[in-house]
């Protein structure tokens, strides 16, 4: 049950990461990974610790410099020393897993900051913009809280708004549950769930292996830095044919 | 509103225990000390301002990707960390002050920069090191997650630091900031050995005139814990405005 079954790998892929090698120092944390991401497709990327899957995902909006590779993201090599990152950071929203709010900012100004700040937006514009955000990840009534009131699952859907503030076309999510109460995980997941049935590309680090099932239009295994097996959810979860999958898949289910 | 009974009073004082406070009821003296007193809160207000700026663009400057700017900055820090602030002050005025003057024609020497704004610069460099190291232990506890988030969202380094991680920092910095600027309103009254008119300086005028050293001591100490407990009464103030609920910096 692929909701965006309507995906057409035709046209050139929003993201194109083709053999991309990474080291922090001596450790090689990315040796060589290659995946496309299509407009409009939702794939989510799993796998043990420490196995790149954050690093994967902060080399596509350049918080991390990759050492050999290509990284093109509409077009735009990341790569490229020119890069003008603010044009790649507003197509590209990233949710983390620790939130990161502005803890001195309120909800909604959290929302706003970067639009007026980064974009130089109208302020009543930004602000009647941020509004509908704060309602779509359902938290009317709390614009005017402090993240230090609000629980993790509730920072978290801020978070969420922070970055469609921006507009972006594309959304990466670096296991943004992993940090909450079981409770408010789902909270969470129903959220990211709708943007991805309004059609938003995102890219999704997860150890939810139901909602990667139930969202992913193609799920991505990595292992020490390489991407082990991939293929559709229903395929990948039933059918794994790598040990190291299976390994993993049994440990996790 | 007269205050001649006010004055009249302190005559009487003088009179009946020879505790002479002419500052009081001698017209004359009376207008070089209040001139004295707002030359000094004219410095400290002008130093505590640039102290704080030199902090902010210091610790920015610390931040940078460029080695000489950071070494730049270190070599600044350490030398007005090390060094006594009247020292600072003499080297200030004599040294560097000599070479910002220049000759009339009928001989006199003539500066360029007054000795209030020597002391001016002088204490905001010593006190805004300290500064420098205080907002950078503040920005140092801020999380490097919080700026990557900003980041994510666009900000660049400059931005990033205006809007997000100086007022996170800041919070932080405010109880050392504190202890900081207090001792730089006390520290002001050293500018007194370059003879800037303010308020040690005319005391002692005072009190070399009129030969009440022991009045002035205590009219001195008076107004400088007046002066400091006006600075923490507004730090306070400061520090409870930039409270944040559920937020503990
Ligand atoms: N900035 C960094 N400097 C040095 N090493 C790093 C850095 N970021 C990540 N690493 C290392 O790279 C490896 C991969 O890290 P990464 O965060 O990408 O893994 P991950 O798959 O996201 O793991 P997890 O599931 O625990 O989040 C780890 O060994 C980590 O210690
Ligand atoms: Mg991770």
């Amino acid at each position: 049950m692929s909701p965006a079954g309507h995906v057409t790998r035709t046209e050139a892929p929003l993201i194109h990461i083709a053999d991309v090698h990474k080291s922090f120092g001596k450790v090689e944390v990315l040796k060589g990974v290659s995946l496309d991401v299509a407009k409009g497709e939702v794939i989510c990327v799993i796998g043990p610790s420490g196995s790149g899957k954050s690093t994967l995902l902060r080399c596509i909006n350049a918080l991390v410099p990759i050492d050999r590779g290509s990284i093109v993201v509409d077009g735009q090599e990341v790569n490229d020393p020119r890069l003008d990152k603010l044009q790649l950071r507003r197509k590209v929203g990233m949710v983390f897993q620790q939130y990161n709010l502005f803890p001195h900012r309120t909800a909604i100004e959290n929302v706003m900051m970067a639009p007026i700040h980064v974009l130089k937006q109208d302020r009543r514009e930004v602000e009647s913009r941020a509004r509908r955000l704060i309602a779509k990840v359902r938290l009317e009534g709390k614009e005017d809280a402090y993240p230090g009131e609000l629980s993790g699952g509730q920072q978290q859907r801020v978070a969420i708004a922070r970055s469609l503030a921006m507009n972006p076309e594309i959304m990466l999510f670096d296991e943004v549950t992993a940090a909450l109460d079981p409770e408010t995980v789902k909270e969470v997941l129903v959220t990211i769930r709708e943007l991805a049935e309004e059609g938003m590309t995102c890219a999704i680090v997860t150890h939810e292996m139901g909602f990667a099932r139930e969202v992913a239009d193609h799920v991505y295994f990595t292992d020490r830095g390489v991407i082990v097996e991939h293929g559709p959810p229903r395929e990948f979860f039933a059918q794994a044919k790598d040990p190291r999958t299976r390994q993993f898949l049994s440990q996790i289910l | 509103m007269d205050l001649t009974p006010l004055w009249e009073w302190f005559r009487w004082l003088y009179g009946a225990t020879g505790v002479k406070l002419t500052i009081f009821y001698d017209a004359f003296d009376r207008q070089r000390f209040f001139d004295g007193f707002l030359t000094s809160v004219r410095l400290q207000a002008a130093c505590l301002v640039s102290s704080v700026v030199v902090g902010v663009v210091g610790a920015w400057l610390q931040g940078s990707r460029l080695k000489p700017v950071r070494l730049a900055v270190q070599g600044y820090i350490q030398f007005f960390r090390n060094t006594p602030p009247l020292v600072q002050l003499y080297f200030f005025y004599f040294a560097l002050g000599y070479y910002l003057s220049y000759m009339t024609d009928e001989g006199l020497r003539v500066a360029l920069v007054s000795n209030f704004a020597w002391a001016v610069i002088c204490l905001s460099l010593y006190a805004g090191a300290f500064n420098v190291e205080i907002f950078r232990a503040g920005i140092e506890a801020v999380p490097k997650e919080t700026i990557e988030a900003a980041e994510a969202l666009g900000y660049s380094r400059l931005r990033a630091y205006v809007y997000i991680l100086l007022p996170l920092a800041f919070r932080i910095s405010l109880p050392a900031l504190n202890n900081n600027l207090v001792n730089l309103v006390k520290t002001t009254t050293i500018s007194y050995a370059i003879a800037v008119p303010e308020m040690l300086y005319v005391a002692n005028q005072i009190w070399s005139d009129e030969v009440n050293v022991p009045e002035m001591m205590n009219v001195l100490l008076v107004i400088y814990v007046s002066l400091v407990g006006v600075v923490v009464w507004i730090m306070h103030k400061w520090e409870r405005a930039l409270r944040v609920p559920g937020y503990v910096s």
